[in-house]
């Protein structure tokens, strides 16, 4: 301990006037593209949405009421957050408990968006409680083991603390060697080889956690069965929020890995490269298979509650427009990429399956929801909310560049090659 | 389209349950078939 005092004393302080500088010669080296200046934006805008938010209170921003009393903040960034986040599990499950390592190079990018993605549904949760102090309430003060909200809320708890531990051999591999301070009392990769090693039992909790709260988020639904439209409603609303998860996770790293390849092809090693296409078609045919069994089971579930009648009304040409223009069409365009092995159809299937769920998502949770009342009493987001969202996605696509711009997300690690 | 009426619920059973097992029997035909289509052109397919 004496030994750690002395040579802290020894180490280099920087000043304020460095530290100024360096924050300075930080922001000068960003690149000013178009893109750039409208994240910059984005985030201003939203900086400001923020502070308003947490002022004004929650009643100032938003258009919600005691009829409606939760908006695109719960539709969007939470429903939408976590099914899209899906990718964290099924990568890893497919890579390190199905043995299928030829998806090894998704891993890392899959684990780090369902990082952030469930990272930032957390964030946005404090946007929408009235009193986000007492968010961590129900997991250390007062446990409603009775409630499927609390079973929710402690999955995504221990999830997330699963998905960090599972992120964090890139950051002990960048901080390997990195920095002089830590030379002689921490050694990054002993580290980082002892959370290597628990990869297995990480990724089946993982498996089993998001199983739980996937479902769970579609259990929430069944406490108001008169509020839910027929043709939504049902009891295996569970089991439709996790089957979707299964090929919203799959094609958001189809997706996300497009946009990669589009904006950080440089920080991409070969071995990246030459799995990307590989990656892409298998998760392809996967989310093909599932979306066609999540399809047959709605029209089951539909013949089983006898709801063919509603077909004929509004809702029901917006229940076949989701059936069939967001889950068979991309269906169809997965089944066709992967095996003609086109990649801008699987694609085009991903951005489809992904606007399908969000789709999903809002009109279970609003569209759908308090469906009979008179249109004057529903609930339309503000332009205050749309801004908290996009400020909210637009923050998890800057962290996921940040993060990939240092850490060996797209590449391997030259002092960790074949080290996994 | 009218809906049917149902004058016990075990003529309501009879109706829902038999449309639905014939959907799941032509359901289970159908994504045996369509797993076919997925695997058509794969090289190494594995028979045991």
């Amino acid at each position: 301990m004496r030994g750690l005092i002395r040579k802290l004393k020894t180490l280099p302080i920087p000043t304020l006037r460095e530290a100024v500088d360096f924050g300075r010669d930080t922001l000068l080296s960003i690149p000013r593209t178009p893109g750039n200046y409208l994240t910059a934006a984005i985030l201003l805008l939203g900086g400001l949405v923020t502070i308003l938010r947490f002022t004004i209170g929650i009643g100032g921003v938003t258009n919600l009421d005691d009829a409606n009393p939760w908006g695109i903040w719960i539709a969007f960034d939470l429903l939408c957050g976590v099914a899209l986040a899906a990718g964290g599990y099924t990568t890893s499950a497919a890579c390190y408990l199905f043995g299928l390592k030829r998806y090894h190079g998704a891993v890392r990018p899959a684990i780090l968006t369902a990082f952030l993605g469930y990272a930032f549904v957390v964030i946005a949760l404090h946007f929408d409680v009235g009193q986000p102090w007492r968010l961590v309430y129900p997991i250390f003060l007062s446990q409603g083991t009775t409630s499927v909200l609390f079973e929710v809320g402690l999955c995504v708890f221990i999830y997330l603390c699963v998905l960090f531990t599972e992120w964090t051999p890139a950051a002990f591999e960048w901080l390997d060697g990195r920095f002089a301070w830590f030379d002689g009392f921490i050694n990054w990769r002993k580290i980082r080889n002892f959370v290597v090693r628990l990869t297995i039992p990480l990724t089946i909790l993982g498996v089993i956690l998001s199983t739980m709260h996937q479902s769970s988020l579609g259990a929430l639904f069944l406490t108001s069965p008169g509020k839910l439209h027929p043709l939504w409603y049902s009891s295996f609303l569970p089991v439709f929020f996790f089957v979707s998860s299964m090929f919203a996770g799959l094609s958001m790293v189809i997706f996300e890995g497009g946009l990669a390849h589009a904006g950080l092809h440089d920080k991409m090693d070969q071995a990246h490269l030459d799995s990307s296409h590989e990656v892409a078609f298998g998760f392809a045919k996967a989310a093909s298979f599932i979306m066609a069994g999540y399809f047959c089971m709605r029209i089951f579930d539909l013949a089983m509650s006898n709801n063919w009648a509603y077909l004929a009304t509004g809702y029901g040409i917006l229940y076949l427009v989701e059936l069939f223009g967001f889950v068979i069409f991309p269906c169809f365009l997965f089944a066709m990429g992967s095996r003609e092995k086109k990649l801008w159809l699987v694609r085009f299937g991903a951005v489809m399956a992904i606007l399908g769920i969000v789709l999903n998502r809002f009109i279970v949770c609003l569209i759908a929801f308090n469906w009979q009342l008179p249109s004057d009493e529903r609930y339309f987001p503000s332009i205050m909310e749309v801004i908290v969202s996009v400020f909210i996605v637009t923050c998890i696509v800057t962290a996921y560049r940040l993060i990939c711009h240092f850490l060996p997300i797209l590449h391997e690690h030259p002092d960790y090659k074949d080290a996994h | 389209m009218e809906p049917t009426t149902f004058s016990s619920l075990q003529d309501f059973m009879l109706h829902s349950k038999t449309i639905t097992y014939v959907l799941m029997g032509g359901g289970l035909v159908g994504l045996a078939c369509f797993w076919y289509f997925l695997c058509g052109r794969d090289k190494d397919i594995k028979r045991f």
